[in-house]
């Protein structure tokens, strides 16, 4: 890990590039839906809160260098296309989202992804890779504190009616659904373990458990291994669905990334 | 088929096996080392038969379609079991007479 002081340094820069979009987060909406972080210590709480502490910022540094590194035969790199980091300003609350382009639906990092391939003409970056985490998180970093707002209608209804049929599904050799954990049961504890509502909204996040950060779809993977189930593959149509109706549970909630979690 | 209560005791307690206390609380264990999904497991054998411990823990699925709780004895009706798991139920049956057993011996209410 790099020095605090170049974390410092880079959390300088970078606390630049937030957005002052607002937050139009409803009260009633939140009243309902909590995030993760809200199930956390006082203490974790703080470690996400505050930037200069914050594990994820490591990623997010990691993406500002990755951002304007030349890639591919043209030597082109984000910046040369987008400009600066602050262009992506509320990008990452309407994701998953549709790609006219291919007509299908993409996550971030699956956006990310093809940019470098189609755009850039480079080399893919491998899912859960650390420049694919990092650009996400720095992508992600710039609509920290807005609201999570997805299309769930036109084009992404199936793959949202999709998305809500795996999310209610029981499956494993467990045969428990997402829903009787994370809707039914949220607030109770496994062990010492409390069971949050399970609302995605600071990808990547750091994870004690991981010691480093990882996507969403990393998370997922925990979680079908948990009750024994065969996870979803990245990139797949039922990763995509199941990405997009997390997002839509997690609408109005401010995306936090980088969150941190236990 | 008769069950052993301390083998049953030992497949309760054991994260591998029936890793029951991730959800229930047994007489004795830590509370707060003990999950909050279940109720707490005292007196349970003073409150129920061998037959309907053994329904619930085999398949409490078939007698609650909503409960959370695995059914330790099923293999079919399952969608997208991992490789390692498919075709096999979480516990045997003998595993699950074990497990009554021990549930019979926990006479004492809270």
């Amino acid at each position: 890990m790099r020095a605090a002081v170049a974390l410092a340094a880079g959390v300088a820069v970078l606390a630049l590039a937030i957005s002052a979009g607002g937050t139009a987060v409803s009260q009633q909406r939140m009243a309902e839906a909590r995030s993760g972080a809200t199930f956390l210590s006082p203490a974790m709480r703080a470690r996400q809160d505050d930037l200069t502490v914050n594990p994820g910022m490591l990623w997010v540094e990691n993406g500002a260098e990755v951002w304007l590194r030349p890639a591919g035969p043209e030597g082109r790199s984000c910046q040369s296309c987008h400009g600066a980091p602050t262009s992506m300003a509320g990008v990452a609350t309407r994701y998953p989202a549709w790609d006219a382009g291919t007509g299908r639906l993409l996550t971030l990092g699956m956006r990310i992804r093809s940019c470098r391939v189609d755009r850039q003409h480079a080399a893919p970056l491998e899912p859960e890779s650390n420049d694919l985490l990092s650009l996400e998180a720095l992508v992600a970093f710039q609509s920290r504190g807005q609201a999570i707002r997805p299309e769930i209608d036109g084009p992404a209804r199936a793959s949202f009616d999709l998305g809500r049929r795996l999310y209610t599904m029981r499956q494993g050799q467990l045969d428990i659904s997402c829903a009787q954990c994370h809707d039914a049961a949220w607030g109770q504890r496994l062990r010492t373990e409390t069971i949050s509502q399970g609302q995605a909204t600071g990808y990547p996040i750091y994870r004690l458990e991981w010691q480093g950060a990882g996507s969403l779809h990393r998370r997922l993977r925990s979680c079908a291994q948990g009750v024994r189930a065969e996870p979803v593959a990245y990139g797949s149509d039922d990763h995509v669905a199941l990405e997009l109706y997390l997002a839509w549970r997690a609408r109005g909630l401010p995306l936090e990334t980088p969150a941190v979690r236990r | 088929m008769s069950g052993d209560s301390e083998r049953g005791r030992l497949i309760v307690l054991s994260p591998e096996r029936g890793n029951c206390t991730i959800c229930h609380l047994l007489p004795g264990g830590d509370p707060a080392a003990s999950g909050t999904v279940g109720p707490p497991l005292a007196g349970t054998g003073a409150r129920h038969d061998a037959r309907w411990l053994r329904d619930r823990v085999a398949d409490g699925r078939s007698i609650n379609s909503d409960t959370i709780m695995p059914a330790y004895a099923r293999t079919d009706g399952l969608n997208r079991v991992a490789g390692p798991f498919q075709g096999r139920p979480i516990l045997t049956a003998q595993e699950i007479e074990d497990v009554v057993a021990f549930l019979l011996t926990l006479k004492d209410q809270p």
